[in-house]
């Protein structure tokens, strides 16, 4: 496979740019996280979820479905929820609501794909994130 | 001049300004909390900023040897087994945003996709490979893996709820 040195610049280019989208973000994330890392005692996050696998699993999937956002966004606040003694289980449907679940992409999903195309898939998508990061917690400590 | 004033400042570039007007704010009531968070800050990005170097070495692969071109030419037109690779190595492999692909996805439900495939390839666009060296580094190798391969499984079963909610409904 030949790849040109026209095709290495556009495909850098294509990056920087979506570097320089990104950043920003990250960087703003970052500065909040750290923040409410200094600002918030850990027992709030505690008070916040119900320490209850299931409840929590639901909790995490709505959060994780009315945000929006680049994936990289979601690992950071996924990982830092953890460092706070969040479960693993809320964590993993949060994960997994962020990236599969669209609240903020509805509209346009619905007017393109059909409004009861869009919503299935959303709600199927919400309920397979909670079955999903049950099957995760189960098996996870068998390997 | 003209130019200038229809450019648009990104959202993200926004949120982060919003942010250092934030810590300013409390920089004048609680100077300390302040440092205290900035030192967190440093930490995280010192923490971070080799594995980011890594996701945007791979985005570039990604973006030099996979166009958005090949994934439109064989989405849609596999059926039966080889459908339901191309639309999850499709979802995989996609890049953008993913209302970027709605206008391509009705189009080729016109010409026959199913919506099971549809809704398979837009849940395996969750999978983001350049990105998995982030997952890695926060919950690792094991669960990422684990996470991966259900994730696959669930599209399947998915896009076929989705296409017998559709059908039912309709």
């Amino acid at each position: 496979m030949k790849i040109s040195s026209e095709k290495i610049k556009k495909s850098a280019i294509k990056t920087w740019k979506n570097f320089k989208k990104i950043i920003p973000v990250i960087l703003g994330v970052f500065l909040l996280i750290s923040f409410l890392k200094t600002a918030i005692p850990k027992e709030f996050y505690s008070k916040l979820f119900s320490g209850i696998p299931f409840f929590d699993s639901i909790i995490g999937a709505v959060l994780g479905s009315i945000s929006a956002g680049h994936p990289l966004t979601s690992y950071i606040i996924g990982g830092e929820l953890l460092d706070h003694g969040i479960s693993l289980i809320a964590v993993t449907a949060f994960l997994l609501t962020w990236v599969t679940v669209g609240i903020v992409q509805l509209p346009a999903e619905s007017s393109i794909l059909g409004t009861k195309f869009a919503i299935a898939r959303n709600i199927v998508s919400f309920i397979s994130a909670i079955i999903i990061a049950g099957l995760v917690i189960l098996i996870l400590p068998i390997l | 001049m003209k130019n200038i004033k229809n450019k648009k400042i990104p959202s993200g570039f926004i949120f982060f300004i919003a942010v250092v007007i934030g810590y300013i704010i409390v920089a004048f009531i609680n100077p300390s909390l302040v440092l205290v968070s900035f030192n967190n800050f440093f930490e995280l990005l010192v923490k971070i900023a080799p594995i980011l170097v890594f996701v945007f070495s791979l985005i570039f692969l990604f973006n030099l040897l996979i166009k958005p071109k090949t994934v439109r030419k064989y989405l849609g037109h596999e059926k039966g087994l080889s459908g339901w690779v191309v639309s999850i190595l499709g979802g995989i492999i996609s890049m953008g945003a993913i209302y970027m692909w709605y206008p391509l996805l009705a189009d080729l439900r016109k010409k026959g996709m199913s919506d099971a495939l549809i809704s398979t390839f837009l849940y395996n666009r969750s999978i983001k490979v350049p990105l998995l060296p982030f997952l890695i580094h926060y919950f690792g190798f094991v669960y990422t893996a684990l996470l991966t391969v259900f994730m696959i499984i669930f599209s399947i079963i998915n896009g076929f709820l989705v296409d017998k909610i559709i059908n039912k409904k309709s």
